[in-house]
């Protein structure tokens, strides 16, 4: 295939990957060290109140946006440098807490909150995600053949649902006096309420991604599975291994590049986390790193959208995907460069 | 396991099989449940008896409820649509439909079943039920408490059908534009060796992992302004982005891109390429090749990436919430509101009935289309 050939295949999809992601990219880079804002002026205003005999007159100074003829707001754009950035990370701040040792200090800033969060999130979830995956896809390939196919669909329901919907249904059960909470204080015999402290809410929402990604990690798995080599498998039981050992030195190295797509995916899919977020509706005890920037996105009372804000936290939040990219991607490279 | 040196003991079977079964209790149970919650009243959805939720006494004794017979011929009716679409469905669809024009038989076959149904089913059965009740005593009267009250006020009262509309808009414009894009880019991908066409993934690969909240960013401003910096090319009626469902469109269909071609570049990866060869020789040019010899065998493919572009744009809430206004919103973002909005349990019930409605169209899709998604998993993974 020639070049202009794969050029005109090729074209229009590069064309709308360029247009609406790469530019952006480089928008939001340029974007987070302006700042766009209305031109406030201070205007001398006398407010009168009707009074008997003379009525009572106020002057006050008042800042308000200037109007262009049109009535519409003027604003300008001015070079804020890392200004942005500042807002975002709070510096004097983080460093004082940290070199006090004042973990507390650090956690009401938002930026390090999510970031904490965000990377425990990561952290936790994905061995959880490869050993349930795993242990899902051996045991239906136990089962009998008759009973996989429904087993694979109720396995698939999890995944397929809306994540904002699963984390809400989810929210459902536990939320107040719901079914599942009942049911733990009935078994604990206390009192609980799953929701009034940030470490709670923190395990619904682990448990809840696990719930969501095992059974994509299980549908991998188990299509590694049936091409297991049989024969070696059963020479293995020939020279006494045990069922754990067959699984550690057979299947799960054939599993391994597998395990390692899967734990990709899984890595850049929860470093996003967001819907849980709006799900439980826990910005007031957790959020993420992803949802911070949508919070300054959403106009405030006054309709005022933070994009600059917005941007510096998106190319931070973009750095830690840059270092979570840097070992597959420089695998991929190696394995490119010895193919050829 | 055909060898008898694999074979397990029935222990390790048993338990295997009891945790599959735990499993697929735990994946099941919080769909279950909502289904359940939302055709009860509020006192019975959010009561902390797990019976009472499943019998609905308050719900029954508002005099909502279903008897021993209504449910008997109510899943009858369901067991028999089924049994029909699988069944005699496909041979009847084969010998009416002329050839070529199968798709058609299936679209006509499936509205008829999807009419027939709801005629049966909302309409006739009722009817009858009405006149049967009543005599047959014991086996006519309410036992299970069940309302629809609650899917009326959401479709109706709350405007849901309008945001269905939106989502029916966005989701089909972003399947049938990031397939039509996709799929050109795709075979040129699997068909190219060139050290282009691996940039081009790695590129992709890194695009697939940024958060989409950085683009929204940098959309935000463009887009709300944009009426005044389309003014010189397009003159008076330049449009405002913001709030356009074909601007949202656009931005999902760019967002799944990377996404849709690493899927469909591995599909394409599978067929033969001297397939592509063949018609070459026999003097077809590459665009001849991919229309005529490569398309007829990829509908499989096409169809699954197509599947989850669906997935990708139905269930997305962040770049809709942000980038459309409220009369152009899509139900996941709009059910979301309902959810902060509410206050009484009413409303509670209400945003339930309304993620039940939203979920329901997903798990007829995972019914008919089981071996495609399965398969999509896989493809990009098992290839490495």
């Amino acid at each position: 295939m020639n070049f202009r050939t794969f050029a005109a295949f090729v074209g229009p999809s590069v064309f709308m990957m360029l247009l609406f992601i790469a530019f952006p990219l480089i928008s939001v880079f340029k974007q987070s060290f302006y700042v766009t804002q209305p031109i406030y002026e201070t205007v001398e205003k006398e407010t009168c109140t009707p009074g008997f005999l003379t009525q009572t007159c106020v002057t006050e100074t008042v800042s308000q946006p200037r109007l262009d003829e049109e009535g519409k707001v003027i604003t300008q754009t001015q070079y804020v440098g890392w200004e942005s950035y500042r807002n975002v990370l709070e510096p004097e701040r983080a460093w004082r807490a940290i070199s006090d040792g004042n973990w507390n200090v650090l956690s009401t800033i938002n930026f390090w909150k999510a970031l904490r969060f965000t990377l425990t999130f990561t952290l936790i979830t994905l061995p959880l995600v490869i050993v349930c995956g795993l242990g899902i896809a051996v045991m239906i390939n136990n089962a009998a053949h008759a009973i996989r196919g429904p087993v694979i669909f109720i396995s698939l329901l999890p995944f397929i649902i809306t994540p904002v919907i699963g984390v809400l249904s989810v929210n459902w059960l536990f939320r107040g006096d719901g079914i599942l909470t009942a049911l733990l204080e009935w078994w604990l015999n206390r009192d609980i309420a799953l929701f009034a402290q940030a470490w709670t809410i923190e395990v619904l929402m682990m448990l809840y991604r696990v719930w969501h990604v095992a059974p994509f990690a299980a549908i991998v798995f188990y299509a590694g599975l049936q091409t297991v080599n049989q024969d070696s498998l059963e020479s293995a039981v020939i020279d006494g291994a045990t069922r754990w050992q067959r699984m550690k030195y057979i299947v799960i190295p054939h599993l391994m590049p597998l395990i390692i797509f899967v734990s990709m995916i899984h890595l850049m899919d929860s470093y996003r986390v967001f819907e849980e977020i709006v799900g439980f509706a826990s910005q007031g005890y957790v959020i993420s790193l992803q949802w911070l920037t949508y919070d300054f996105l959403v106009p405030d009372q006054a309709g005022n959208r933070s994009i600059s804000r917005a941007s510096a936290s998106a190319m931070l939040t973009m750095i830690g995907i840059a270092i979570l990219l840097i070992f597959p991607l420089r695998r991929t490279w190696r394995d490119h460069k010895g193919g050829h | 396991m055909s060898s008898r040196a694999l074979r397990q003991p029935l222990s390790l079977r048993l338990t295997s099989n009891i945790f599959l079964a735990f499993w697929c209790l735990v994946a099941i149970f919080p769909i279950f449940w909502i289904t359940v919650m939302s055709f009860k009243s509020p006192v019975d959805a959010f009561d902390s008896n797990a019976l009472n939720v499943i019998f609905g006494p308050t719900t029954l004794s508002n005099g909502n409820g279903l008897s021993l017979l209504d449910i008997i011929l109510g899943i009858a009716v369901i067991w028999g649509t089924i049994a029909l679409v699988f069944k005699k469905m496909p041979a009847m669809i084969r010998a009416y439909s002329r050839e070529g024009l199968e798709w058609f038989g299936w679209v006509i076959g499936i509205l008829a079943a999807a009419v027939g149904f709801l005629v049966v089913f909302f309409v006739i059965l009722p009817a009858i039920l009405n006149v049967l009740n009543p005599l047959l005593g014991p086996l006519g009267r309410d036992i299970l408490g069940l309302t629809t009250e609650h899917y009326k006020t959401v479709w109706i009262d709350r405007g849901f059908s309008n945001n269905f509309k939106n989502s029916l808009i966005v989701t089909s414009g972003v399947v049938i534009l990031s397939l039509s894009v996709g799929t050109l880019a795709g075979y040129g991908l699997a068909r190219s060796g060139s050290n282009l066409a691996f940039w081009l993934l790695i590129v992709a690969l890194i695009f697939r992992a940024l958060p989409p909240s950085a683009l929204v960013a940098s959309y935000l401003p463009v887009f709300i302004s944009s009426s005044e910096w389309l003014a010189p090319i397009l003159g008076e009626n330049a449009p405002t982005l913001y709030g356009k469902p074909f601007a949202v469109i656009a931005v999902l269909v760019a967002i799944n891109q990377p996404f849709t071609i690493w899927m469909l570049r591995s599909f394409f990866q599978n067929i033969p390429a001297e397939l592509d060869e063949a018609a070459r020789v026999d003097g077809c040019n590459h665009f001849q090749a991919f229309r005529r010899v490569i398309m007829p065998v990829m509908w499989p493919g096409v169809i699954t990436t197509g599947l989850f572009s669906f997935l990708l744009a139905y269930n997305d809430i962040l770049v809709t919430s942000l980038l459309l206004d409220a009369q152009n919103q899509t139900m996941v973002p709009a059910i979301v509101g309902m959810f902060n909005r509410e206050t009484t349990t009413t409303d509670q019930v209400v945003a339930v009935a309304a993620a039940v409605s939203i979920t329901a169209p997903l798990i007829f899709l995972v019914l008919i289309f089981q071996r495609q998604i399965v398969s999509g998993l896989t493809a990009g993974a098992v290839k490495g």
